[in-house]
């Protein structure tokens, strides 16, 4: 395997080996809701991620375009997060390219005379990654700051506003998320799914180009789940950008253009919810569907 | 439901089978089955005699009338001289030795927080030299006893009498001698700071490693730099772990400047009060003293040390005075913030 970052050729091998066409040009049923028209956000390809021996991520090719939500499913293992954490560079990839509005991430556009690729500062690094949002299974807010505070950090450490300005955008996200009257609460003294609203308006608070969900209600009592899912209906209504990582098929089914089923490693099937959910092509993603409905 | 009001005075409606109150509930309306707030609100608390505990007490008794013989013996015994004592805990020698003490402790421990910290960070770097001159500071001021380390430092301007800057191999801009620079004092502030920031570094350092991974993976998916994480967000979080030994080290500090005569500085509260002692032929009273005064500081320190705890802890609710563990603590902190609207066990509603 190469260990440049260097794209696959955009033809190489379909992804899976089962057969599954290379979505999502499928016939008849496409009704993509988002205009093909519509710019790539996130262009993912040749994508390969080994820890150690581990071969986690095998040639993933993903295109998120502006507007668009994208759920990722697939059992535990499959990949989904080391996908997801690709994309602002949580992990960096062993092989292949992601990029984020046509700018490759991590490197220099340019490859070095000798064929290397001329890897990023911090600082540049941390510029690429302030315009993705990201939200965690376990919210990882920072507890020795109130929900106010968190909200804030951000646009005033990294995007220096005024501490004025930024609290008052804070509290309004907080009131979007529905949590104005908690403004001033540790997350201790919040509920799992009040401090992950929290967490969403954290990301939202830099203004960001794209949301990234790992899991964002895997870590919820039941009854919490949907006060998070309201939320991330929400911030799709209103065309944000967004790749889910979740096991709530009715949350895809209800509001991604894209579902793409992963396993081990791989990207097996991608297409809309109806294509994926209701007419799984392979056993293994029928397989999948079976044990989470 | 009966649709007839539950206070209505007929309580021959509802057949002769009455419930008869609970044990605990007073009230006639108590009884009405339809008022269930009553019920769940009303309630008297279990009157208890403890379990009898004949061992415990005994115990107890044996301990406090050793305690009363220790405190006799402290009053009677004529060696304590209590009335030397009384006569220089507020000596003029005593009091400046107090001060010079105090200044040599905070000294010496900003100095040694500072070059801890400075070498926690270090060994965190995935540079090699970094960590392997951070590792090896640790190694040599730790592994070196401190009263050798304070005559070394003593000695300092006789193994470096004169420092130059100027350019390497070249000519000499500015030279000083250290002998005017480095007083006794400063050398006894070197000295304790150096040691202390060997053992604290390897504090630091656990605590900064103590704040969970997550914390450092949110902040970076904010695009914050490194040294915002370790300043707003990692440093922080991790004073919670590291005050407490910090307090611990500040009191030990305390103890040790009594070791600063090795430099030799002749000023802090040990050697002032030996100085008496050994005038007056008199040891013990000023021992006393000595002790008294060091306890005093102590004191002191401890309750700052609540208060930098209290400050370092906001957010964090896991040491609750009843120390029922985190869990149990952190549901009572979402209950006293009532964001919660409804029971947090409502299935027990049922």
């Amino acid at each position: 395997m190469s260990q440049n970052p260097v794209p696959h050729q955009p033809d190489a091998p379909t992804a899976g080996g089962t057969g599954s066409p290379p979505a999502p040009t499928t016939d008849g049923t496409a009704s993509a809701p988002v205009p093909a028209a519509a710019e790539a956000v996130i262009e993912i390809e040749g994508l390969h991620k080994t820890f150690g021996d581990l071969h986690v991520l095998k040639d993933c090719a993903l295109t998120v375009r502006s507007g668009e939500v994208c759920v990722l499913v697939g059992p535990s293992g499959s990949g989904k997060s080391t996908l997801l954490r690709c994309i602002n560079q949580l992990e960096d990839p062993t092989a292949g390219t992601v990029r984020i509005d046509g700018v490759l991430q991590g490197y220099e556009p340019e490859p070095l005379a000798d064929g290397r690729w001329q890897r990023l500062g911090a600082k540049q690094i941390a510029a690429q990654r302030a315009r993705i949002g990201m939200v965690f299974q376990r919210f990882h807010l920072f507890p020795h700051l109130t929900a106010l505070a968190n909200v804030m950090e951000a646009p005033v450490q990294v995007l220096g506003r005024t501490r004025a300005e930024a609290e008052h955008d804070a509290r309004e996200l907080l009131g979007r998320v529905g949590l104005a009257d908690r403004a001033d609460h540790y997350p201790s003294e919040l509920s799992g799914g009040q401090q992950q609203r929290v967490a969403i308006a954290r990301a939202l608070a830099m203004d960001p180009e794209l949301m990234l969900f790992d899991e964002p209600t895997s870590a919820l009592d039941p009854e919490l789940v949907s006060e998070v899912l309201a939320v991330l209906k929400d911030l799709a209504a209103a065309g944000m950008t967004m790749v889910v990582v979740t096991h709530e098929m009715g949350f895809a089914r209800e509001v991604a253009d894209q579902v793409v089923f992963m396993d081990e490693g791989r990207i097996i099937e991608r297409g809309t919810p109806e294509e994926v959910i209701d007419h799984p092509r392979s056993k293994r993603l029928a397989d999948f569907i079976d044990s989470v409905l | 439901m009966s649709p007839t009001d539950p206070n209505s005075p007929h309580p021959g409606a509802t057949g002769p089978s009455t419930p008869s109150p609970p044990p605990g509930a007073t009230g006639p309306s108590a009884a009405s089955p339809a008022t269930p707030s009553s019920s769940a609100e009303n309630f008297t608390p279990i009157r208890a005699r403890s379990a009898p505990k004949p061992g415990t007490w005994v115990a107890a008794v044996i301990v406090a009338l050793l305690v009363l013989a220790l405190i006799n013996f402290l009053i009677t015994n004529p060696v304590f001289e209590w009335d030397t004592v009384a006569t220089y805990i507020l000596d003029v020698k005593v009091v400046q030795g107090v001060g010079w003490t105090l200044l040599l402790t905070v000294l010496s421990m900003a100095l040694g927080t500072a070059v801890a910290l400075t070498a926690a960070i270090m060994r965190r770097s995935d540079n090699a030299v970094l960590r392997g001159v951070s590792w090896a500071y640790i190694f040599v001021f730790r592994g070196i006893p401190v009263y050798t380390q304070l005559v070394f430092w003593g000695l300092f301007t006789v193994i470096v009498p004169k420092v130059a800057v100027g350019v390497p191999f070249g000519p000499e801009l500015l030279s000083f001698s250290t002998r005017d620079l480095l007083t006794a004092f400063w050398a006894a502030v070197i000295g304790l700071g150096l040691n202390e920031g060997a053992y604290l570094a390897e504090i630091i350092r656990s605590g900064l490693n103590s704040v969970d991974k997550g914390q450092t993976e949110a902040s970076k998916a904010l695009g914050m730099s490194n040294g915002k994480i370790l300043r707003r967000i990692i440093v922080p979080q991790a004073m919670r772990v590291i005050v407490p030994p910090l307090g611990n080290e500040t009191i030990g500090m305390l103890k040790t400047t009594s070791l600063v005569l090795a430099v030799p500085f002749t000023l802090d509260l040990t050697f002032a009060t030996n100085g008496i002692a050994n005038k007056l032929f008199t040891p013990i009273p000023l021992l006393i003293v000595a002790a008294l005064w060091y306890l005093a500081i102590t004191s002191v320190l401890m309750v700052g040390q609540y208060y930098l705890e209290r400050h370092f802890g906001r957010g964090f609710d896991d040491r609750t005075p009843t120390g029922q563990g985190r869990r149990a603590s952190r549901q009572a902190a979402v209950n006293r913030a009532r964001t919660t609207p409804h029971d947090p066990l409502p299935e027990v509603e049922l």
